[in-house]
């Protein structure tokens, strides 16, 4: 492993912004995506049974 | 789609009603493959990839840029396959699979150019070129954005379909390009990080990094088409018996 500390696996040799912007912006669209598809189930199914019932 | 016969049994999956289920008990375990793929992806990644000799840690944006982009075509041929398949066949499932994968190649097409400009700025000196890489790649994104745009105009899902279909054929054609775009054109991008003929440039760790990491987006995405169809399906079957029952079920 070549990281001597928490800080120094942090900093990224100098390149965080680039580094963590990358995995960060990956990370945020696939958490986002996999949340907003939850929530239209959600409100799909609530729909069809108040349709059902209706 | 009913019938008896043995050998167009594969058929039934084409009907709404056995896919919805059939997606929701495949759903989970591509999650579930996604998320072990990433954690060892990201360990491999992060602690066992040694620093590049030129870029430093610089390089690691590579274990989410390259798959990112690779999904963004892989997608995009999946979208048109199913989309071709739905306007020959007239199969309604294949359709959704279509419309349910836009949305994701899409973000992995934006995800590939944003990774990929934050790579562009410290080692090109630059966030974006108009090089035929990176220009063909944003017409990869606007050409799912185009399909996207097109069926939410058209009201009759079935038109929708076959205009969406004739769109996403069309543009197959920009895949290949983006592929070969950095041996057939001059350009700033690197060449192909794998490479058929030749063997990989890079260290073995560092290729195995990128290609779990691959592998967990690929899987990814197979997860939320499948969550996204059943929407889909659901939406459009809405006043079909089995949905009653389905909902009345969930």
């Amino acid at each position: 492993m070549q990281w001597n500390s928490v800080g120094d696996f942090f900093a990224m040799g100098g390149y965080a912004f680039y580094v963590w912007g990358s995995f960060g912006a990956c990370a945020l669209a696939m958490l986002v995506e996999s949340l907003l598809l939850r929530q239209q189930r959600r409100e799909l199914l609530r729909s069809l049974k108040d349709q059902h019932e209706a | 789609m009913m019938e008896k016969n043995s050998a167009s049994s594969w058929m039934r999956y084409a009907s709404p009603a056995t896919f919805y289920p059939l997606a929701g008990k495949l759903q989970p375990w591509f999650a579930g493959l996604a998320a072990l793929l990433t954690i060892a992806g990201l360990w491999i990644g992060f602690f066992v990839a040694p620093t590049d000799a030129t870029q430093g840690e610089g390089y690691r944006i590579i274990f989410v840029h390259v798959p990112a982009s690779w999904m963004s075509m892989v997608i995009y041929c999946a979208m048109a396959f199913w989309a071709g398949i739905g306007l020959a066949f007239n199969t309604r499932v294949s359709s959704m699979m279509a419309s349910a994968l836009a949305p994701t190649g899409a973000l992995f097409a934006l995800l590939s150019l944003l990774t990929g400009s934050l790579w562009g700025k410290p080692m090109w000196g630059t966030w974006w070129v108009w090089d035929a890489r990176l220009t063909s790649e944003l017409i990869l994104f606007f050409l799912y954005l185009g399909f996207l745009a097109l069926q939410a105009a058209i009201e009759d899902p079935k038109r929708a379909d076959r205009a969406g279909a004739v769109l996403a054929l069309v543009g197959v054609v920009n895949v290949p390009i983006i592929y070969f775009s950095v041996k057939w054109w001059n350009t700033l991008h690197q060449g192909a990080t794998i490479s058929m003929t030749k063997s990989p440039s890079m260290a073995v760790t560092m290729l195995w990094g990128m290609l779990l990491m691959a592998l967990a987006f690929w899987m990814y995405a197979i997860a939320v088409a499948l969550a996204r169809v059943r929407n889909i399906i659901l939406e459009r079957e809405r006043h079909a018996d089995w949905v009653r029952q389905a909902v009345e079920a969930s």
